[in-house]
């Protein structure tokens, strides 16, 4: 593919069943009702000269390019501001067209720097094609008039610069910035000629502004004056590769666009279903780990974790580590190895090796890191709607009247996402917040929270019981959405136990601390506010209680009849770009790719009889359970493929015991991570940027991942994995991804009709696919649940046992923030450290008082479990008693503190809750200590005496 | 076996039969037999066999929690209670539980 932008079309795609007719420059055209003149002759392949328009904002007719004749209408109405009517006849070409528009570009170029040529926009650059198609060929007003050409350049943004000379004041960025992306950081100061665009107040420069860094307004920019640095580096793109985002799971596509084999820079792929051409400062910019000096090239194996690395060939390295395998599996038993597959790797490399566990190890002892995250999502929405998938597409919130977030913070997490919901809501939708924290959401720009319900932490289900019992009690129910989609008698069961008087709000209110007619009058309008919408993230699948807080929520949809239509549903916003890939895939010790128990024979004979050999009916252990095997003996080796367990796992003292008990540990990654320093074994893995495959994002969507540069350690990591099979005797011959997803259709009902080839065509494809939906399924439970009629389930409050007391009065919970990706791995080793270099602890002005602490002090953070240090800061975010921190710097290693407390159906971590304390500090603690000087003890690498740590 | 990996063992079983009697009292102990028997690996479920031998391990777990254990000892194979622990079938799409 060579380099072109994308298509603009001017003004975005219009959805309306009326379509209207007319004519332009003698051609007839059908489009939309609705639909402005600019983008009907886009679409018949015309092209109106513009400036201020384009395609991902609404027009806004300001440079006054666009002119248009129309029959029969007076003057020259601007074509992106001007809707379609049927049997107008439009001309877009004559002279006296042609003569307004030159005039109108002389003064744009009057006041603007003619260094085309050495611009680095040169070639890319609107304003100069525009120039060139309106035919402007001299300039009346010279260039010596009043201009800006003498303004400075802001640097200050790490990943793109604003020169304001070259501004045009099209205000296409403050359009992008309020618009698109939602964070109103821009605007237009001054009026007439002193009209100029700048960040934030007086004196912000883009970085101290609001700014969120995610490049709409560059994107969106048609001249020099937002460009990104990489750019001027590196050159102009001289082509462009369609492929996914590697970091959370909204899967936003993008078009790595390429110089040679430098990327110089990641487009939004407008054409992308998931993020339809916007994206976040993670994926737009935060690349540059893929080259950063840490990353390991070379395959690294050691007898001991007290000795240095020894670098060697990928031979010897395979070699080692199998005869190990066997070695140990001859000693200790086939129970004894296992492996954990990774929700960053693709579909197609999380398969291998949990073909590798089932096949070449021969058991099920191969989990995954959904584990630790969305675990009780599956538990609960199979229990009530029969499956887990997510039911909705990301496109549906566009026709939600209220939208529900629990223990989410889109924003942050999901931030393309968020945008969406955040256009909706300053749409008129209303919102309701269910978050201990007082998240971005609840009050920013046009955006007011209806209601927020700060509960005390570990209450989810109380508070959500308390809804239903308001839904119940006050007649709120929709009895004819029950009675036709749901189980009857299961219902009258739940609305009974809910409307008994200790699930009142009123009743509750001293448990959740929130006040009762908030709960009231919270629940009166998910229940009554037209289609109500619940997001619902990790605040509330990280408890005791998580699985019965996913049904309390399933329940409430169900009563309300908020299933099974645009606009509603129950969404779970997952964390990890192939979470719901690698969990599809089979990575659960309990089941085979597309949801089937080992425990079932037919099912086992299909795969023994594809892979030629004999599976274990037995399910494995989880990680967890590996972690406690191995302290007591029985597990040994672990074969960790892109996970970083030492970080990302609760209680790490209890997983530094475990990993230290095995006596082989295969870590497959990027960089030396935490659980690195207690491996033997460490092979290179590759950047989503040099391999092919798939991800599944939290919509079901499959979309291709795809190479644009060399794998830089050699294999790309599949090809890994499979070289370890083979020196197993596995006898594996893949040559490309796209015969291992050919495997996965054959062995997985819900994937038989997905193709590398068909993926490559049609950009992406939402499972099932099959014969019966053959172009895959973009909502699901539309007319039925997939299993029949819904299920009410009971779920009773019970608190967790981890307490507050005397010794640890405060609640903990923790959470993450834009800038950075889980454990930080990538982010960390990017330009995103300017606006997050270390965990901070949030408190609560009150509790801050008590304790004689203020902002920016160093504070001890303790639990019964362990004690970290980190710095402070107050805000009342958080309510009185509650603390909150992230866990992406493994200097403070929030996870010190978090308990083995877990869910009680899926074992997921009660990471939202932890009993603590918190004090003046002045300094690391003594395991924060040990582990900086393990870290650099393990790793050494022989040979490499000048070598930095890596971290 | 180490006795905090034990410890954690009847914690968790405890945990299930609370959260499944819940739920519905009547399935308690099928339920939550038919849980462990789905999800635990058989390591542990050799030792948690092997812990209801003694009075100490038995009196660690709730009566729900007991009498699913001895169920499953006895090498009973329960069906499915739950939805949550009915898997697709070879040939089947649809469930899922996806994290
Ligand atoms: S980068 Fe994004 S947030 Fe920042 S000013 Fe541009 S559009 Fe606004
Ligand atoms: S910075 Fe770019 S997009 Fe913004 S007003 Fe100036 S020319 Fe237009
Ligand atoms: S929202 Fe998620 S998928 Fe999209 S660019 Fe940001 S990190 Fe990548
Ligand atoms: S493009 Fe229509 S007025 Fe600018």
């Amino acid at each position: 593919m060579g380099f072109e932008r994308q298509a603009d079309f001017g003004t975005p795609e219009v959805k309306s069943d009326e379509l209207v007719t007319l004519t332009i420059d003698g051609r007839e055209v059908t489009v939309p009702a609705g639909t402005s003149v600019m983008r009907a002759a886009a679409e018949i392949g015309g092209s109106i000269p513009k400036l201020c328009a384009t395609d991902n904002m609404k027009s806004f007719g300001s440079c006054r390019l666009c002119l248009v004749e129309i029959e029969g209408a007076r003057g020259t109405p601007a074509s992106c501001t001007t809707p379609v009517m049927p049997g107008m006849n439009v001309k877009t070409q004559t002279p006296r067209l042609e003569k307004l528009r030159r005039g109108v570009m002389e003064l744009y170029i009057s006041d603007h720097p003619l260094d085309c040529l050495t611009c680095s926009a040169n070639n890319d650059c609107e304003l100069q094609d525009q120039a060139a198609a309106v035919g402007l060929r001299d300039v009346r007003y010279g260039y010596e008039g009043e201009n800006h050409l003498g303004l400075g350049t802001d640097v200050s943004n790490p990943y793109f610069d604003f020169d304001p000379s070259k501004c045009i004041v099209c205000s296409r960025c403050v359009r992008a910035c309020d618009e698109v992306q939602g964070t109103f950081a821009l605007t237009i100061d001054g009026r007439g000629f002193a009209s100029m665009v700048s960040a934030g107040q007086d004196g912000d420069n883009f970085l101290s502004s609001e700014c969120v860094s995610c490049g709409a307004c560059v994107q969106a920019c048609p001249t020099a004056t937002l460009q990104e640095k990489s750019v001027k580096a590196i050159g102009k793109p001289e082509r462009a590769v369609v492929t996914t985002c590697a970091y959370c799971g909204v899967g936003c596509a993008f078009r790595a666009e390429m110089r040679g084999e430098q990327l110089v820079r990641m487009v939004p792929w407008k054409d992308g279903k998931a993020n339809r051409g916007h994206s976040c400062v993670k994926g737009r910019f935060a690349y540059g780990y893929a080259n950063h000096k840490d990353r390991v090239l070379n395959p690294m194996i050691r007898e001991s974790i007290d000795e240095p690395w020894r670098e060697v060939s990928w031979d010897e390295a395979i070699a080692y580590t199998v005869n190990k395998l066997r070695e140990i599996k001859a000693r200790h038993g086939v129970g004894s190895l296992g492996g954990v597959t990774s929700s960053r790797c693709t579909n197609e490399e999380t398969f291998l090796v949990q073909k590798l566990v089932r096949a070449g190890f021969g058991n099920n002892n191969v989990d995954t890191c959904a584990r630790v995250c969305h675990s009780p999502t599956g538990y609960g929405l199979s229990t009530t709607f029969g499956t887990s998938a997510g039911t909705q597409d990301f496109d549906t919130i566009m026709d939600a009247d209220v939208v529900l977030v629990i223990g989410a913070n889109p924003t942050d997490a999901h931030p393309v996402f968020g945008s969406r919901m955040k256009r909706r809501l300053r749409q008129g939708a209303k919102l309701i917040v269910i978050d201990p924290r007082r998240i971005d959401l609840v009050r920013s720009p046009h955006i007011q929270a209806a209601h927020h319900l700060a509960l005390q932490p570990g209450t989810n289900v109380a508070v959500l019981t308390s809804l239903a019992h308001v839904i119940v009690t006050e007649g709120l129910v929709n009895e004819a959405f029950v009675r036709e989609r749901c189980e009857w008698d299961a219902f009258e069961d739940w609305a009974r136990f809910v409307s008994e008087e200790r699930h009142s709000p009123e009743f509750l209110e001293a448990v959740t601390r929130v006040p009762a007619q908030t709960v009231r009058e919270a629940a009166r309008l998910y229940a009554t506010g037209g289609n109500g919408a619940i997001y619902y993230g990790l605040g509330v699948t990280e408890h005791s209680q998580g699985s019965s807080a996913v049904i309390a929520i399933a329940n409430l949809a169900m009563a309300t009849g908020n299933i099974g239509r645009p606009g509603v549903g129950v969404n779970p916003l997952r964390g990890q770009n192939n979470v719901q890939g690698s969990c599809d895939m089979g990575s659960f010790p309990h089941e085979l790719s597309g949801y089937r128990h080992i425990s079932d024979d037919a099912t086992r004979q299909l795969f023994e009889k594809d892979w030629g050999v004999t599976l274990d009916k037995e399910p494995g252990l989880r990680i967890n359970n590996m972690l406690d095997a191995a302290i007591d003996g029985t597990f040994k080796a672990l074969y960790v493929q892109g996970e970083d367990i030492m970080q990302s796992d609760p209680n790490t003292q209890h997983v530094a015991a475990g990993l230290e008990a095995m006596e082989l540990v295969i870590m497959h990654d990027l960089f030396l991570n935490e659980t690195a320093n207690y491996a033997h074994v460490f092979l290179p893995g590759s950047t989503f940027l040099e391999k092919n495959g798939t991800f599944t994002n939290a919509e079901r969507r499959v979309q291709p991942v795809r190479k644009v540069m060399e794998p830089a350690p050699g294999y790309e990591d599949w090809e890994v994995t499979q070289l370890l099979a083979n020196a197993l005797g596995l006898d594996w011959n893949y040559t490309h991804p796209s015969e291992i997803l050919d495997e996965i259709a054959r062995l997985t009902p819900s994937f038989a009709g997905i193709s590398w080839d068909r993926l490559d065509r049609e950009g992406s494809l939402q499972w099932p696919v099959n014969d019966k939906f053959p172009d895959g399924s973009p909502v699901m439970h539309v007319e039925e649940f997939v299993r029949g009629k819904g299920h009410f389930a009971i779920t009773e409050y019970i608190p967790t046992d981890e307490r507050s007391g005397p010794r640890f009065p405060l609640l903990l919970t923790t959470g993450r923030i834009l800038s950075q990706y889980n454990v930080g791995a990538q982010t960390r080793r990017t330009d995103n450290v300017v606006w997050h270099d270390g965990d901070v602890l949030e408190m609560h002005p009150a509790d801050a008082e008590n304790r004689g602490l203020k902002t920016g002090d160093w504070v001890k953070l303790a639990s019964r479990t362990g004690e970290t240090t980190l710095r402070l800061e107050v805000t009342d975010r958080v309510a009185p008693g509650v603390v909150y921190t992230t866990f992406h710097h493994p200097g403070t290693q929030a996870n010190v503190v978090t308990t083995d407390y877990s869910d009680w159906a899926t074992n997921c971590p009660e990471y939202k809750v932890t009993a603590v304390q918190v004090m003046p500090s002045n300094g690391p603690t003594e395991w924060q200590k040990e582990q900086a000087e393990l870290t650099e003890r393990s790793r050494r690498i022989a040979g490499a005496a000048e070598m930095e740590p890596a971290e | 076996m180490s006795s905090a990996t034990l410890s954690r063992l009847r914690f968790s079983a405890n945990q299930i039969a609370q959260n499944l009697a819940a739920m519905n009292p009547d399935k308690a102990v099928l339920a939550t037999a038919d849980h462990i028997n789905k999800f635990w690996d058989p390591r542990m479920k050799a030792r948690i066999f092997e812990d209801i031998q003694g009075e100490e391990g038995r009196s660690a777990l709730s009566p729900v929690a007991l009498a699913a254990i001895e169920y499953l000892a006895g090498g009973a194979e329960p069906k499915s209670q739950t939805r949550a622990t009915e898997f697709n079938s070879v040939n089947e799409i649809g469930h899922s539980d996806a994290g």
